[in-house]
């Protein structure tokens, strides 16, 4: 079960394709567009990170792909197509032949996706049975070799034992292999080491590469940390109020970043090669309320290049280069983009109305 | 366990608790957003609370102005008109012994009124006062006094309420000192939940970092707080009160015939449940009201200061 | 063992409880031997002698011995009206209150299990809403009432339950069930009301959970999800509730077994307080007392087999 299997469907298919993916939720407060016109794609094999962070609508983003989202009060419009077949239309009945089997999740805090009275081995081999008809020791022998899979100690043993038995990292390898139990062609992890130790960080993402490279399985990684997809994903979508604010190949992205928000992402992660004591930049203000997210650009009133036209008119997704968009009318390492951070520079504060940080002024004039 | 981390289950933004469950979460209905942007809640405390309310004031006038009140004799028989129905001459018909339900009702809501104020209040102090001592100081303190209240809970009430009525009176005072005595325990555990929360809140830890002494805390921070949940909760325990009021009389242990009470009503009035069944049902409908709204005033106001029942 | 680890506990409350039946029965106003004697031959002597006889006059501490240290050993004294023996009289009548009671709690349990994980499961439904707002008006009738009512409709109008009395289990069961169902409803509504409501909460929390989405990632049917994954996490605090309201059902027996003029210990206790029969007034309420107290230890020990966090030693992450 460690080769990759040849694969079902037409192989220049994508694995998964969402197209304009709106989600919103009526609430009392009023309509929250949580999802607002997101297009994706992911091929067998690959990895898609999606960065952003808390409130920007990654997590409704992934139960939304995953069609997991009450169907009251939650408005849907788009697409969602695994293999070809859409999900947005399907009913939970339909979806319980996918779930587990060909679309599998783990989520980000291993102490509460672990049902906290059975046992490990009665989780695992749950959905064995379900999907793969699997009983008694069959199932057994089968969750043993998915605990040692995923690099569990003493697998025979830890069947028998409880999740508060075991530490957060040991919890988080058994939810990705109670998702690999019915070998997934699509697995979405979100924020899938957000609640563990650096230390062990570093394992699971390790542990997950290994295994999809195995399976030769799609993998969506949602994380508010662009340092953990960096080295993984092959290609990063950024996420912003909603809305995908650029996608481009990992290498590119870094190389050549055009948002202003993802500079400013990439701007607050530490670097060794910066002499200690650097000031890390923060980028100012809250993410909008869903509600009623500004007119215009939405990153507009946090953003250093914004312009007159950013508050009026919202910036669609353009290509800036193979396979990388961005969505911003005066793009970070363009002329226009320059001009626009000089005008604001000049003027003390940008059209939004912020007011310039001084240190920032004192880099970005430098850069 | 409760982490700022957006429950997975229920990615709702900006929805209330109450709102978020509102999905039924696995349900399998396929019917999309019904009538979307028509739910508007408003933020009051909608009209079933208010009808409660009103009913309560009724039943407090009608406890205090009893007497000047326009309604007939409690206690005169009208011979004639034994168990008579609900009409013009007895608005809510008369029980066995020809009396007025109306003028029962009326001054039997003053037993209830005063029994269950007069026991909530009790109880309300001492067992609040206790409790916010227990919460504040810890150590113990704390832990001494709830050892004792714990043992005076693993009692059952009634049992303790019947030896005590048994062998030291029913007059109204006594039943009602018995019976907030006895309610102490209770107020005591919902005052110590209710501090202990508060104790944590930024606002206390603050206060006490900047070096308020004890006492000062206690009275700007930690009471303010705590009393409008205990009182919150009194309204529910004055209900419990009220029923307990009945129950006495079931087992005639209320305060003594021929006074009325409502528990005194329903208790005679099973005797006619045969032929005239209204003598049992109105002073039952008047206590299931009564009780009902404390209930429903009690919670929504419990709801509003969330407090939560899990911290008993 | 946990059990082992809650030993000590359990005894030092046995102690505590047996200890304030003692001091409240024996501090209260009234002189037993007054009782016993009756006010025509209540001489200062009789009343002396009946006294030292009673040992009423030793300290109390040595009072409180020599009867904790009869009770032991079964025997309770004698009843001061009827000189029948206090634990004969106890065990005579035990049975008729725990069928009751047990009758209660199971129905209450059968009915609010199903109901209240409906309630959740639909939960901001029209089917909710009725669940919740109905449960919510039970809560605001007391038992007497309901009582009253069930006679009307089942006694009174159909005819087909005994309004009153009571048919020993071994003379004729059926008619011994038939005796004990409205009493069983009686008690039972209220408990009813109380354990759907908090089911309903505790379910709704636990469907909000992580491991529930979990569960629906696998492909785990809404039926399985909700009676393997979600209602044993659910039930921890309708346990503990239901071994606490085991108090409220004592009480309630009281009220019932009056009305139904069943044979109950309840009944016995109101009975013997009226007639103020101190030695019988102890030894019920401290029957009472310690069963109620072992009742909740049992669930306690239950509860450590239903939430395995407990029994490895770590305290419940409750929500």
């Amino acid at each position: 079960m460690s080769t990759a299997r040849p694969l079902d469907g037409r192989v220049d298919e994508p694995l998964l394709e969402v197209d304009d993916l709106r989600t919103y939720f009526d609430t009392p407060r009023g309509v929250v567009k949580a999802v607002d016109g997101v297009s994706l794609r992911v091929d067998r094999g690959k990895t898609l990170g999606i960065v952003g962070e808390s409130g920007s609508g990654k997590t409704v983003l992934s139960r939304s792909i995953m069609n997991l989202l009450p169907k009251n009060n939650t408005i849907r419009e788009g697409s969602v197509r695994f293999e070809g077949r859409e999900l947005t239309t399907m009913k939970n009945k339909e979806m319980r032949t996918i779930w587990g089997a060909e679309l599998a999740m783990i989520l980000q805090d291993p102490m509460t996706s672990l049902n906290p009275v059975t046992k490990i081995g009665e989780q695992i081999t749950e959905s064995l049975g379900i999907h793969l008809g699997e009983k008694g020791k069959t199932a057994r022998a089968h969750a043993v070799e998915l605990l040692k899979s995923v690099g569990i100690p003493a697998a025979e043993r830890r069947l028998g034992e409880y999740p508060h038995q075991l530490s957060g990292g040991m919890r988080q390898r058994v939810t990705i292999a109670i998702a690999l139990a019915c070998g997934p062609k699509l697995l979405v992890a979100d924020e899938p080491t957000t609640a563990l130790d650096v230390t062990v960080q570093r394992q699971i993402l390790d542990l997950l590469e290994s295994q999809q490279h195995q399976r030769n399985m799609g993998l969506i990684i949602i994380t508010h940390d662009l340092g953990v997809v960096a080295g993984r994903a092959d290609e990063i979508a950024v996420m912003y109020a909603g809305r995908i604010v650029e996608r481009a190949p990992t290498k590119e992205l870094f190389a050549r970043n055009r948002h202003p928000y993802t500079e400013g992402l990439l701007r607050s992660i530490p670097r060794l090669h910066q002499p200690s004591h650097t000031r890390l930049q923060a980028i100012p203000g809250r993410p909008p309320e869903l509600i009623d997210p500004p007119a215009g650009c939405r990153f507009a009133p946090r953003c250093n290049y914004a312009q007159d036209k950013c508050l009026t008119e919202t910036p669609l997704l353009a290509p800036h280069a193979a396979g990388h968009e961005a969505a911003c009318h005066f793009p970070v390492g363009t002329t226009a983009g320059q001009e626009a951070l000089e005008r604001n520079l000049a003027a003390g504060r940008t059209a939004a109305g912020t007011p310039l940080d001084s240190t920032l002024i004192a880099t970005a004039g430098a850069a | 366990m409760s982490t700022p981390v957006p429950n997975l289950g229920a990615p709702h933004p900006g929805a209330t608790s109450e709102l978020t469950v509102s999905d039924g979460l696995i349900a399998e209905t396929t019917e999309v957003a019904a009538a979307p942007g028509k739910k508007k809640r408003k933020r009051g405390l909608g009209l079933v609370f208010w009808l409660a309310t009103s009913w309560l004031v009724v039943v407090l006038i009608c406890a205090v102005f009893a007497d000047l009140l326009p309604v007939k004799d409690p206690l005169t028989p009208d011979v004639i008109n034994k168990l008579a129905y609900p009409g013009p001459d007895h608005w809510l018909g008369t029980d066995g012994l020809g009396r007025d339900t109306l003028a029962r009702l009326v001054h039997g809501a003053r037993v209830s009124v005063v029994i269950s104020v007069t026991a909530v209040t009790i109880g309300m102090v001492v067992g609040g006062f206790l409790g916010i001592i227990a919460g504040f100081f810890r150590g113990k303190t704390e832990t001494v006094l709830m050892t004792i209240i714990n043992i005076i809970l693993a009692f059952p009430a009634l049992v303790l309420l019947l030896v005590l009525l048994a062998f030291v009176g029913r007059s109204l005072v006594v039943i009602s000192l018995i019976v907030g005595f006895l309610s102490i325990p209770i107020y005591t555990r919902v005052a110590r939940a209710t501090t202990l929360a508060v104790a944590e809140r930024e606002f206390v830890r603050a206060s006490r970092t900047m070096g308020a002494k004890n006492s000062r805390v206690l009275a700007r921070e930690i009471l303010p707080n705590v009393v409008l949940p205990v009182a919150a909760f009194g309204l529910v325990a004055m209900g419990v009160v009220i029923v307990l009021e009945g129950t006495l009389a079931f087992l005639g242990l209320s305060v003594q015939q021929p006074a009325p009470t409502w528990g005194g009503m329903i208790f005679d009035g099973k005797r006619y449940i045969n032929e005239a069944a209204h003598v049992v049902l109105i002073p039952s409908i008047a206590m299931f009201l009564t009780v009902l709204s404390l209930n429903l005033v009690g919670d929504a106001l419990r709801t509003r200061f969330d407090v939560r029942g899990s911290n008993l | 063992m946990y059990v082992l680890r809650r030993l000590p506990s359990l005894l030092a409350t046995l102690f505590a409880v047996s200890l304030l039946t003692f001091l409240m029965t024996s501090l209260l106003p009234g002189d037993p031997a007054l009782q016993i004697l009756g006010a025509e031959n209540a001489t200062p002597e009789a009343i002396a002698e009946v006294r030292a006889e009673l040992g009423l006059d030793d300290p109390l501490p040595v009072r409180y011995l020599a009867w904790i240290g009869d009770a032991l050993t079964g025997d309770f004294g004698r009843s001061y009206r009827t000189s029948e023996p206090v634990a004969e009289a106890i065990i005579d009548r035990l049975p008729v209150t725990a069928e009751v009671g047990i009758l209660a709690i199971i129905i209450a349990l059968l009915v609010a299990i199903p109901v209240g994980m409906l309630s959740a499961y639909r939960a901001g439904t029209r089917t909710d809403k009725i669940i919740s707002s109905t449960s919510f008006g039970l809560l605001a009738v007391p038992n007497f009432m309901v009582a009253i009512f069930l006679i009307l409709i089942f006694s009174v109008t159909l005819g087909i339950l005994p309004a009153t009395g009571w048919v020993n289990f071994t003379d004729d069961p059926v008619q011994n069930l038939r005796s004990a169902l409205l009493p069983a409803l009686s008690l039972a509504i209220a408990e009813m009301a109380v354990y759907t409501r908090l089911l309903r909460t505790d379910m709704i929390a636990t469907l909000q959970q992580d491991f529930v989405t979990m569960a629906r990632v696998k492909g785990v049917s809404n039926r399985r999800i909700l009676f393997r994954h979600a209602l044993r996490p659910s039930s921890f605090s309708l346990m503990t509730v239901a071994g606490v309201q085991v108090g409220a059902i004592i009480g309630g027996s009281v009220v019932i077994e009056t009305l139904f003029a069943l044979p109950g210990v309840g009944r016995l206790l109101l009975d013997s307080v009226v007639q103020r029969d101190l030695l019988m007034v102890q030894g019920v309420a401290l029957v009472i007392a310690v069963s109620y107290v072992v009742v909740n230890f049992t669930v306690d020990i239950l509860y450590s087999y239903l939430d395995p966090r407990i029994s490895h030693g770590r305290s419940a992450a409750r929500v």
